[in-house]
C-alpha cells in the first residue's frame, strides 16, 4: 500500500526553477495497475523514481506499506529498494559484461545471497520467462524484447511488491513490446503492483487506472472497471 | 556480499576494461619489480663488500701510525706523524695471550724486472704471519721464511699476474729478480685469482719486512696486522697493543687501532643506507602508479556511471558501492605487484647469471615491503574514484544516456 500525500519536488536548471512535482497526491492500494502518460517533461519519470526511493521529494508524505520513507536514512531506503521495489528501465540497464544469468542474479548478489540460492532462483525467473536456452548469453547476443525481459526478471528476483516500468517499450518495435506488456501484466496478474510510464495511448488504455500528468500535476486519475 | 564473489565480480568490471586494466598492471608491476631489484643489487653491494672484509682475514686489528681523532674510525688521512711505527714496535706485541698472531707490513712501488722484462708494480714488505692472517695461498714454492723479522733476506713471493707478465712460460722458483737495483730469489707464486678490496693480489710482489725497509730506506712500518686468537680477545688485544705502544711510546698514544668489526659496521652503515635509499626512490615509481591507479579508476567510474546508479537502484548501499571500486582498485595494485615480484624474480635471476661473482639478492623485506605499499597505494588511490561512485546521483545516474 503506497500513500503519496502532496509531493513536491523541484529542480534548479540553470537560473529556472523547474516543478517537476506539484501537489502530488495519490494512493495506490497493493496489485494495482497503473498506466502514467502525459507529455514530455510532465514528470512522470520523477514520479517514478520517487515512487522508487531513488528520489527525495522535497517536501511532502510518502508512506510506504505505513511506514514513512522520506524522513528514512538513504541506507535504510536502499534496504526498502532492494527487497519491495523492482525497476525496469526504457534503456534496460543491463551489465554487459555480465550473462543473461548473472544480470538478473545481481541483485541477490549485492544482498549476500550464496551461488547455491541464487543459482536456483535465477533458474526458476529463466523458465518463467522462457529465456534458459539464453541464460549464458551476454546482452549483446541478444534482441531487444529479449534484453528487456532479462531486465525484467532482475527486476522480480527479489521478489518485490512494487514493479515501476520507466517506458519499458520506448526501445521496442511492436511485436517485441506487445510480449514485454504481457509479461508485465501476468507479473501484475500474480499480485505485483505494477506502475507503467507510457507514451503510448494503446498501451496506456490496458491499464485498470489511468494516470495522466501535466506539468508536474496529476490531471486527470480515472479507473476503467471493464479491463481489456 | 561474500569475499570469494566480491573477488569474482571485480575481476570480472577489470576484465572488461582489458586494455585499461593491462597497463594499470604494466606499471604497478614495474614499480615493485624496481623496488625489489634495486634494493637487491644494494643487498648485493653490501654482502660484496662484507664477503670481501671477511676475506681481509678474521679478528683482524690494523695498527697504524698517527692518532686518529675519530677512535675506531677511518684511518686518519691528513697528519703528521708523531713518531716513527718500528719494527721492534711490532715484535713487542705477541708477548700478550690474547694475539695469536702479527704481521709488520712496509709497502711501496717500484720496478720488477727479470731479464729484459720490467713492471711497476706493488711491493710489500711483511713477514711469514702475513700470509695466514690475510688467507693467502700459495700456489707453488713456500711462503716468506719464518726467520728473525729483522734479517733483510733476499727472497720474494710474486703474484701469479706478475709472474705470468716476467716469466711468460719459464718456471720462475728460484730465479733472481731485480727490484730497484737489488736482487731477490724468487721462492714462491701465489695462487692466482687473489682479490682484495682497492687491491689487486694479482700484481705484486712479496718480501720479507727487513729487506723492504732497506729497499725504500725507511725505518717506519705502514702498518702493523694484528690477529687476535678469538672474537671475544679482539678488545683485550686491542688493549694490550695500545698499551705496549704507549710504553715504548714515551706514555705518547700516537698510534690508530682500527678493528674489523668496526670498520665492517661503517660500511654497512653506509651500504644498508645506501639500499634504503635506492629502495626509496624506486618506491617514488609506484606512487606514480598510485596516481595512474587513481586515474584508471576515476574513467572507470565515468564509464560505469549507469552500472553504478543500477546498483543502487538495485539497493547496494553507498558504502557498498565504495567497497565494491575500493576493492577494485586494490585488486588492480595487488595484481600488478605480483606480476612485478615475477619480474623482480627474473630480473634477480637473469643478473645472477650474468654477474656469477656479485651476490645479489633481495633481502627479505624488501618484497613484503614492496607489495604493502603497493597495496597500500591502491587503497589510498582509490578512495576518491570510490567515493565518487558512491555519491553518484542514482537517477541522474540512469538517465544518461
Ligand atoms: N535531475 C534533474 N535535474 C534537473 N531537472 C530535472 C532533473 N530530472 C528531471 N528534471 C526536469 O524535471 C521535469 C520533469 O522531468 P521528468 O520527470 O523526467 O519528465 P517525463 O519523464 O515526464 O518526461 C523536466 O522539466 C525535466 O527537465
Ligand atoms: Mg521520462
Amino acid at each position: 500500500m503506497i500513500e503519496l500525500r502532496g509531493i513536491e519536488r523541484h529542480f534548479q536548471v540553470g537560473d529556472e526553477r523547474v516543478h517537476a512535482l506539484n501537489e502530488v497526491t495519490l494512493d495506490l492500494p497493493s496489485g494495482d495497475y497503473v498506466s502514467v502518460m502525459g507529455p514530455s517533461g510532465s514528470g512522470k519519470s520523477t514520479l517514478l523514481n520517487v515512487l522508487g526511493l531513488l528520489d527525495r521529494p522535497d517536501s511532502g508524505s510518502y508512506r510506504l506499506d505505513d511506514v514513512e520513507t522520506t524522513t528514512l536514512i538513504e541506507e535504510k531506503r536502499a534496504a526498502l529498494r532492494r527487497s519491495h521495489i523492482g525497476f525496469v528501465f526504457q534503456a534496460f540497464h543491463l551489465v554487459p559484461r555480465l550473462t543473461a544469468a548473472d544480470n538478473i542474479g545481481l541483485p541477490m548478489m549485492l544482498a549476500g545471497a550464496g551461488p547455491r540460492a541464487r543459482g536456483a532462483r535465477v533458474r526458476e525467473v529463466l523458465e518463467s520467462l522462457k529465456l534458459l536456452a539464453r541464460a549464458q548469453h551476454r546482452p549483446d547476443q541478444l534482441s531487444g524484447g529479449q534484453r528487456q525481459r532479462v531486465a525484467i526478471g532482475r527486476a522480480i528476483v527479489m521478489r518485490p511488491a512494487l514493479l515501476l516500468a520507466d517506458e519499458p517499450t520506448g526501445n521496442l518495435d511492436r511485436h517485441a513490446g506487445s510480449e514485454v506488456v504481457a509479461l508485465l501484466e501476468s507479473l501484475n496478474a500474480s499480485g505485483i503492483t505494477l506502475v507503467i510510464v507510457t507514451h503510448d495511448p494503446a498501451i496506456g488504455r490496458r491499464a485498470r487506472r489511468q494516470i495522466r500528468m501535466v506539468d508536474g500535476r496529476i490531471e486527470s486519475d480515472s479507473v476503467d472497471d471493464a479491463p481489456v | 556480499m561474500r569475499l570469494s564473489e566480491l573477488l569474482r565480480f571485480v575481476t570480472g568490471s577489470l576484465i572488461g576494461a582489458r586494455t585499461r586494466t593491462l597497463l594499470m598492471l604494466l606499471a604497478m608491476s614495474i614499480g615493485v619489480a624496481s623496488v625489489v631489484v634495486l634494493t637487491a643489487l644494494g643487498e648485493g653491494a653490501r654482502r660484496y663488500v662484507i664477503d670481501e672484509f671477511a676475506q681481509l682475514g678474521t679478528h683482524l686489528l690494523v695498527m697504524l701510525p698517527g692518532r686518529s681523532e675519530t677512535t675506531g674510525g677511518a684511518p686518519p688521512l691528513f697528519g703528521e706523524t708523531p713518531r716513527d711505527l718500528t719494527l721492534s714496535d711490532a715484535m713487542a706485541l705477541p708477548r700478550h695471550r690474547s694475539i695469536l698472531r702479527v704481521a709488520p707490513i712496509t709497502v711501496g712501488n717500484a720496478p720488477v724486472s727479470y731479464a729484459n722484462r720490467e713492471r711497476e708494480v706493488t711491493v710489500i714488505g711483511a713477514t711469514h704471519a702475513f700470509f695466514p692472517i690475510r688467507h693467502l695461498t700459495i700456489g707453488s714454492g713456500r711462503p716468506l721464511p719464518m726467520i728473525d723479522p729483522e734479517r733483510a733476506v733476499n727472497v720474494a713471493v710474486l703474484g701469479a699476474g706478475l709472474r705470468k707478465e716476467l716469466f711468460g712460460k719459464q718456471r720462475p722458483l728460484g730465479k733472481w729478480i731485480r727490484i730497484n737495483d737489488r736482487r731477490y730469489r724468487v721462492i714462491g707464486i701465489l695462487s692466482s685469482g687473489g682479490q682484495s678490496i682497492g687491491r689487486n693480489l694479482d700484481d705484486l710482489v712479496i718480501i720479507p719486512v727487513a729487506a723492504a725497509q732497506s729497499l725504500f730506506d725507511t725505518p717506519s712500518l705502514f702498518r702493523v696486522l694484528i690477529q687476535a686468537r678469538s672474537q671475544e680477545d679482539i678488545p683485550r688485544a686491542q688493549a694490550a697493543a695500545r698499551d705496549t705502544i704507549r710504553e715504548r711510546h714515551d706514555g705518547e698514544d700516537d698510534v690508530t687501532i682500527i678493528t674489523q668489526d668496526a670498520l665492517l659496521d661503517t660500511f654497512d652503515g653506509i651500504l644498508r643506507a645506501l639500499t634504503y635509499t635506492v629502495g626509496g626512490i624506486a618506491a617514488i615509481s609506484l606512487a606514480v602508479a598510485g596516481i595512474l591507479v587513481m586515474n584508471v579508476m576515476l574513467v572507470a567510474v565515468s564509464q560505469r556511471v549507469a552500472e553504478i546508479g543500477l546498483m543502487k537502484a538495485l539497493g547496494a548501499p553507498d558504502r557498498q558501492v565504495l567497497r565494491l571500486f575500493l576493492i577494485e582498485s586494490v585488486v588492480l595494485a595487488g595484481s600488478g605487484a605480483i606480476f612485478g615480484l615475477a619480474i623482480a624474480g627474473l630480473g634477480i635471476l637473469a643478473l645472477g647469471q650474468l654477474f656469477p661473482s656479485f651476490p645479489i639478492a633481495a633481502p627479505l623485506w624488501a618484497p613484503l615491503a614492496a607489495v604493502a605499499v603497493a597495496l597500500l597505494t591502491g587503497l589510498l588511490f582509490g578512495i576518491l574514484p570510490a567515493r565518487r561512485a558512491a555519491r553518484l546521483d542514482p537517477v541522474r545516474a540512469l538517465s544518461r544516456r
